[in-house]
């Protein structure tokens, strides 16, 4: 399934990668509830939230900056900070 | 094994240069180490005990450790595929305590290369390899493996042909990874045990291949 | 971070010394205490900024946000460390004086 990183730039301790902001992958696994970080680093207590692996191809990316187009990168992400895509 | 060297300006047990360490001078950060330690323990949250014991338990994680799961997938493959399943559970079914670690093992094939990242600090499967190496912490690695991986492979001395994938695996949250490299054509009549002494920590991060006997 | 421009990957590596190890199990120690986690670790070293990277080592790092997370944690207080951390100096030249 395709989804994109939502494209936020909010202040704090963030889990999801700058480079990866409003990139569109697909979900590679879904992986299960953990603790939200952004509210664990803060030592408010925690929600669980839904924890996703996503596959980026290097051309999504960076786009002509790619070493090799079709190479992935595969990060996890929380599922608030995706949208269909 | 290199043996101990008593001068202590040359190499410590492991091979590697001591770092400055008890006969420097004191320094802010090393007297605030202390404070904390010593805070925390009377105020009871922890004890001197568990701080040793701690230490000695970081210290006997090391890529042995991950050498020998390697080694017992290359041999058992019905582990490999528990392993590529649940790879915590796997670990500590091998009898390996690696607390509460969440492991994910990812196999390198013909086709598909992978490597290890935490772009956002340093996560690392410390509990089942030990501490992680000084350059994997840099932010050097860090910015550049995500964006030129077969540049920073060829530094390290591994050439990955065009028509075999790269993935580059950011563990920015809660898992942690092992590459379970392929095993080499040289080494397949070897024993699992022989097999683990061929088996390097830059492999299971991806920046390295098994070695083989020639 | 990532994709930032950087340059060559220096492979030295050294042996970890007593007290950077020390801090290590005091991040795990304490966090099983239940006084601080791995995001809030993260999150102290993140606001200590880009000065911090260039000026301090990592385990120096680590263990100034141990002990911010420690005084927020309300473990101890400033003052106190400040007062151990006084007494500390006072033991010694070297680490292995005071440790």
């Amino acid at each position: 399934m395709k989804v994109r990183v939502h494209n936020h730039w909010p202040p704090g301790h963030i889990r999801t990668p700058s480079y990866l902001r409003g990139k569109i992958g697909e979900i590679e696994r879904e992986i299960g509830l953990f603790n939200n970080p952004e509210q664990n680093a803060y030592r408010l207590l925690p929600q669980k939230r839904h924890l996703v692996r996503v596959r980026f191809t290097m051309e999504e990316i960076w786009g002509d900056a790619a070493e090799t187009p079709d190479d992935v990168i595969e990060a996890e992400i929380y599922a608030h900070w995706l949208e269909p895509a | 094994m290199p043996h101990d060297n008593h001068d202590h300006g040359a190499l410590s047990p492991s091979g590697h240069p001591y770092r400055k360490d008890d006969d420097n001078e004191l320094n802010y950060w090393q007297m605030m180490e202390i404070a904390v330690r010593e805070l925390l323990i009377e105020k009871g949250h922890i004890t001197a005990a568990q701080v040793h014991n701690q230490i000695n338990a970081m210290d006997a994680r090391s890529p042995a450790n991950g050498a020998k799961v390697v080694a017992h997938a290359w041999s058992d493959p019905e582990f490999k595929s528990a392993l590529l399943a649940d790879a915590g559970q796997a670990s500590r079914d091998m009898g390996f305590d690696i607390g509460p670690m969440h492991l994910i093992a990812i196999e390198n094939t013909e086709s598909v290369h992978n490597i290890v990242v935490c772009t956002l600090c340093s996560c690392y499967p410390r509990n089942l390899l030990g501490l992680p190496p000084d350059w994997y912490k840099s932010r050097a690695y860090r910015s550049r493996i995500v964006i030129e991986p077969r540049k920073v492979l060829s530094e390290f001395g591994v050439e990955i042909a065009q028509d075999v994938q790269i993935r580059v695996h950011d563990s920015t949250a809660d898992m942690r990874y092992i590459i379970l490299p392929a095993q080499p054509a040289q080494t397949m009549s070897l024993s699992e045990d022989e097999l683990a002494y061929w088996v390097t920590r830059d492999s299971m991060i991806g920046v390295g291949l098994p070695q083989a006997p020639k | 971070m990532g994709g930032d421009p950087a340059g060559d990957i220096n492979h030295d590596q050294h042996d970890f010394a007593l007290w950077e190890k020390r801090v290590d199990a005091l991040m795990v120690l304490a966090s099983s205490a239940g006084l601080m986690n791995t995001d809030s670790l993260r999150r102290v070293l993140e606001d200590m900024g880009e000065e911090a990277y260039e000026t301090m080592t990592y385990y120096e790092r680590w263990i100034a946000s141990v002990s911010q997370n420690m005084v927020e944690a309300g473990a101890f207080s400033t003052a106190e460390l400040a007062e151990k951390m006084a007494q500390v100096k006072t033991r010694g030249a070297t680490y292995g004086d005071a440790t």
